[in-house]
């Protein structure tokens, strides 16, 4: 019989059924009557301009319907689109392309394999301009003005700047001690293993438009379509769009891509159904890149060890337009949790965005809006600082961590930080690691000229975006939503404005009603990602699922809950507050044989309900977040080095993570198993670079190095659990604390490695070679 | 992602391939595994209008020792020598290098004659068969004729092979009791073509001297070299560790490697000496009897 399993159990996941028998449904698994295929013609310049676009041969072939470009979109005022960071974006360029890999026209063909001779055989001729890859220059004043489209005649975007100027400077002259460092980010993408892709069809009879396609937020896309194609008749009610299956999101799926606009202006031109998805490729070079993050980083201490000031000033590229994803108020994102889980006095923080000549950007790749640019940033300082005060890493955190009963705790960059036991978590991760006997073992080694380092992060994070009165995205606030219909056989029905992309709320939804009404996880069906049937979310990216619309999971219940004791004390002759739950049921108190379970509760709603009260058994719940949840974890990284080829060898990755109380403990551990490998990544593997004249470089796995079961090491993972005191289930996210957490971890083992050899930084990745040039340059060889 | 079209033959004999090959000149390809030519075809850097798969020709695939060669068919898979006793058993250079190459899906579909025939710099199987003294066989409309490997690649990209012949087999000298080898390989991640690689391939004399001795290098140069003046310093010496670095050294001299996101041209002349010393050393111990 099906049981109601509720909070802290590892149910299995419902979705899996389907995705293991290759029964899930992705978007180009979808086939319509009739349809027609896009393909993309791109751009091979960096920056140039378009002086002819030919279309006569691409034509000659048959199947090829159309050649679509920038001017035939621009009659209709769909040339440029604007991003969620109110900046703007060209769809299909009129006359200048900014970025190698850019969307220069559409072929729209009856097949697909058509449709890619027809984007072959289109000519384009261009005249190449100055380009300009590397952001610092972009910044100075005589280079090339990238964007002529705006009135501002320079490539600085915008100037973001949060703490005190002055006394964090003070503060920084006065230290005792200071350390300071370039630190750069590097340019990485997402790599989901689904592309982008649409399918658009447009019903000429109706005006109805529905849009298939790999959002992670397809209310807010709705919205957004319903804003910019109003002109042409498109209106809110008439516009659907669904999200099915989706093979990955981690924030690159977020944004609105050119190709789906272009999708959905050829399905209102020819009112056939209009497909479009991106080769591997293209999704790696054009699609939303994420970090790219040019960091100076200074921070002061006392002579016995004490954090005093922190100070970080950032270059931001952004490529051609700024099209992050970021809420409205926050150009650089979270970035100001840059302070972390240490108790600073004053810490100043500022960021400039630029233009560049690179595809468009930059998301929060599974990382919370800048959050793990913040969280490396941190905590490679704090162990720059450790080494140079001759302490120990983790006697260094110990001392300066945010003490427990200090939560809910106010930093100097604003933030109240809901609850947190920073100690708990790294006592925790260096006793299972066996810290102090590792570093014996190093100092062992170390007599013996062999290189071996320990690494520890220790992050906090800041997840669940967000309350309304700071956090939106194109005016529309940061809540999420929830509607549960439970039929009269006990069954339900809960729909939410998210979008799984793999994180299981299938399951975990299911669970947090079961827990809240008593109703097994099976007997609960979980929608998702059709805007025609689900309440209005902003969707799921920055770990926001859980704190939010988990919340509203939660809430929703609790109001059935509600009507279900009225309905309840109808049906035992009782009084309601005689009335006692206890989870599937309300017996009368003192005589727990006079019952009502859930169920039948649920059928007496519909056949049975008491006068006065409405029939029915549903609610809908739309959650403001009073505040942001802090997740907060420390790993412990251990590396040998190859001293003859630079090769670092992870031998073991400890990470004891904090997200407060637990829905699902198996789900949790998968999220921060992959979070991990996601952090190994830019730890030791991806990066996209450019050359001078703006070629890309990495743009295919050939060269970006996703790294593979091969590559990642053995996760040991563990969990302390400090509730969130504001969230109704004390929940926090944990989507992303992996990602956010690990690059430092593996960073700061490869220095400690090495900094008795002088060594202070090396920027991720760090390849083989790197490793190898600095222990050269130390006189260090095999 | 999407190929253009072409024409596609897949003949039963030999014979008829060939006359496919006569017939279409320039235009057309020979398809083995099809894991070089058809990403190249996808990526339409290459278009070849026609393709003759030799998959469907009984013979080009086997491992077998005779005459004082062993002698691999053209189209065996990497997966096959990877798996192969006689391979193990015998010859660790080639089981060590079947080992390196790509991921499992590849190495269940690419092959050797493909691998040697694409003559790209990166491809293992260059350098590991120039350590390993091999020829290969072509057989074209006149029949076959041997080629020596170290005169197979003229360039990048391309062999002495002219457009009609089809490569049907790769021979190399039989294993012995005190010969040795071993392939080494420094990749950027798995699956991933060489940072550098070398192998190593010997026979050591009764008094423990190298009689025989074979280097291969992998991605430092236009094409598959082979180390000649480090092998020099080696032959009828002792492999003490002075002559061993000394070898190693004049490799990484003879290495010619360009730089790239694999790393700095230096980088990369420094892994030839790191890997070179290392392999003699495997290899030396395999030779006297070791694993
Ligand atoms: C993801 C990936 C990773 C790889 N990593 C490595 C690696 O680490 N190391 C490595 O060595 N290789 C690697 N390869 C290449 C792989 O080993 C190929 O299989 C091999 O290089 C070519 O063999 P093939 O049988 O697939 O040849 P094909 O692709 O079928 O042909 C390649 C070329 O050789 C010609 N050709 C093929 N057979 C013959 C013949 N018998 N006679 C004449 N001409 C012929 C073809 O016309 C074509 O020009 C990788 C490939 C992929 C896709």
């Amino acid at each position: 019989m099906a049981v109601a399993h509720g909070m802290g159990h590892s149910v299995k996941r419902k979705e899996d059924a389907r995705f293991i028998r290759g029964k899930g449904n992705y978007i180009d698994d979808l086939k319509l009557p009739g349809m027609l295929y896009l393909d993309i013609v791109r751009s091979p310049y960096a920056h140039a301009k378009i002086t002819a676009i030919r279309a006569e041969k691409a034509l000659a072939i048959p199947g090829v319907l159309a050649v679509i470009t920038g001017r035939d979109l621009d009659k209709y005022g769909l040339a440029w689109m604007p991003t969620l960071m109110s900046d703007r974006q060209m769809v299909l360029p009129i006359d200048t392309v900014l970025y190698q890999a850019q969307e220069v026209a559409a072929v729209l063909a009856t097949q697909r394999y058509i449709a890619a001779d027809g984007a072959a055989a289109v000519e384009v001729d261009y005249e190449p301009l100055p380009v300009v890859v590397d952001p610092k220059k972009a910044l100075r004043p005589d280079a090339p003005v990238l964007r002529e489209d705006r009135e501002q005649k320079t490539n600085h975007i915008w100037h973001w700047e949060v703490g005190d100027r002055d006394a964090t400077a003070r503060a920084l002259e006065q230290a005792d001690v200071t350390v300071e460092e370039d630190l750069y980010i590097p340019r990485i993408h997402v790599a989901s293993i689904e592309t982008c892709g649409c399918v658009a069809q447009w019903d000429s009879v109706d005006g109805k438009l529905t849009l298939w396609m790999t959002t992670q937020a397809p209310h807010a896309i709705r919205t957004v379509v319903a804003l910019v194609a109003g002109h042409l008749g498109l209106a809110e009610h008439k516009i659907r769009v669904v999200s099915p299956d989706i093979g990955g999101g981690f924030g690159g799926k977020v944004p609105v891509y050119p190709g789906y606009v272009v999708a959905v202006a050829a399905s209102v031109l020819t009112g056939k159904p209009v497909k479009w998805i991106e080769d591997r490729m293209e999704n790696i070079q054009a699609d939303s890149f994420a970090r790219d993050y040019h960091i100076t980083a200074e921070l002061g201490a006392k002579r016995d060890g004490t954090l005093t000031a922190l100070r970080f000033k950032t270059i931001a590229d952004h490529g051609a337009f700024d099209a992050a994803a970021n809420p409205s108020k926050f150009p650089a994102g979270l970035f100001s949790i840059c302070t972390g889980s240490y108790d600073f006095q004053s810490a100043f923080v500022e960021v400039d965005g630029a233009y560049t000549n690179k595809p468009p950007g930059g998301i929060a790749y599974r990382c919370s809006f800048r959050v793990t640019e913040a969280s490396y940033a941190i905590e490679r300082m704090a162990d720059i600082m450790a080494h140079e005060l001759k302490m120990d890493p983790a006697e260094f955190r110990l001392k300066n961590f945010i003490r427990p009963e200090a939560f809910p705790y106010k930093s100097p960059l604003g933030w109240t930080y809901d609850s947190g036991n920073y100690q708990g978590a790294l006592k925790k991760a260096m006793e299972m690691i066996g810290y102090t006997a590792l570093r014996r073992e190093q100092a062992e080694k170390r007599t013996r000229g062999e290189l071996m380092g320990i690494g520890i992060s220790s992050f906090t994070e800041i997840v669940g975006a967000g309350p309304s009165h700071s956090f939106d995205i194109l005016g529309l606030k940061m809540f999420d939503s929830a509607e549960i219909r439970v039929h009269p056989t006990g069954k339900a029905v809960a729909r939410f404005g998210t979008k799984s992309q793999g994180q299981g709320h299938e399951t975990t939804y299911a669970q947090v009603i079961a827990h809240e009404l008593g109703i097994p996880e099976d007997d609960i069906a979980v929608e998702e990602g059709d805007t025609d049937t689900a309440p209005y979310g902003l969707g799921t990216y920055a770990s926001r699922s859980t704190p939010v619309a988990a919340a509203a999971g939660a809430v929703a219940a609790r109001k059935i809950r509600d009507k279900a004791r009225k309905i309840a004390a109808h049906l035992l002759e009782a009084s309601e507050s005689d009335l006692e739950w206890e989870r599937g049921k309300f017996f009368v108190k003192g005589s727990p044989q006079r019952a009502k379970t859930i169920q039948e509760i649920a059928f007496a709603a519909y056949t049975n309900h008491p006068q006065g009260l409405e029939a029915g058994l549903e609610a809908v719940a739309y959650y403001d977040p009073p505040n942001l949840t802090f997740p907060f974890g420390s790993y412990i990284c251990v590396v040998d080095i190859d001293k003859g080829t630079g090769e670092v060898k992870i031998r073991r990755f400890v990470a004891v993570d904090d997200c407060g109380n637990i829905i699902n403990p198996m789900i949790v551990e998968g999220q921060v198993h992959g979070g991990l490998t996601m952090g190994l990544a830019p730890a030791l593997y991806e990066e996209i670079t450019y050359d001078d004249d703006g070629n890309i470089r990495g743009g295919s796995f050939m060269d970006y190095l996703l790294p593979t079961s091969m590559e990642t090491p053995r996760w040991e993972t563990a969990n302390t659990v400090t509730p969130s005191p504001h969230h109704p289930l004390g929940a926090k996210g944990v989507g992303e604390s992996a990602t956010v957490g690990a690059p430092a971890a593996i960073a700061n083992a490869v220095i400690d490695a090495m900094w008795h050899l002088g060594v202070r930084h090396i920027d991720i990745p760090i390849t083989p070679w790197k490793v190898w040039k600095v222990l050269r340059q130390n006189g260090v060889t095999e | 992602m999407i190929p253009g079209s072409f024409e596609y033959f897949s003949p039963q004999t030999l014979p008829e391939a060939v006359t496919l090959l006569q017939r279409y000149g320039e235009d057309a390809k020979v398809l083995a595994g099809g894991h070089s030519l058809i990403p190249l075809m996808k990526l339409r850097l290459a278009a070849p209008r026609y393709l003759v798969d030799l998959s469907r020709i009984d013979g080009l695939t086997y491992i077998r020792e005779s005459e004082g060669f062993l002698r691999v068919g053209a189209l065996t898979r990497h997966g096959d020598i990877e798996t192969s006793d006689v391979i193990r058993s015998g010859y660790p250079l080639l089981a060590d290098a079947a080992r390196v190459i790509a991921d499992p899906l590849v190495r269940n579909m690419g092959t050797v004659g493909g691998s040697l025939a694409h003559a790209d710099p990166a491809g293992d199987w260059g350098a590991a068969l120039l350590a390993a003294g091999a020829h290969v066989v072509a057989t074209g409309p006149r029949g076959g004729r041997t080629i020596p490997l170290d005169e197979f690649f003229v360039g990048t990209f391309t062999t002495a092979l002219q457009p009609d012949e089809i490569l049907t087999e790769i021979g190399i000298p039989q294993s012995q009791k005190n010969s040795g080898g071993a392939y080494l390989k420094l990749e950027r991640k798995v699956g991933d073509f060489a940072i550098a690689a070398v192998g190593v391939g010997l026979l050591l004399s009764s008094t423990g001297a190298c009689e025989q001795v074979g280097i291969g290098l992998c991605n430092v140069g236009p094409t598959s070299l082979r180390a000649g003046q480090a092998e020099q310093v080696l032959r009828g010496k002792k492999p003490d560790d002075a002559t061993i670095a000394r070898a190693a050294e004049t490799a990484a001299t003879e290495s010619d490697p360009a730089d790239d996101l694999r790393g700095p041209a230096d980088y990369k002349r420094d892994m030839v000496r790191v890997l070179t010393a290392r392999a003699l050393r495997l290899a030396v111990g395999r030779a006297k009897g070791g694993a």
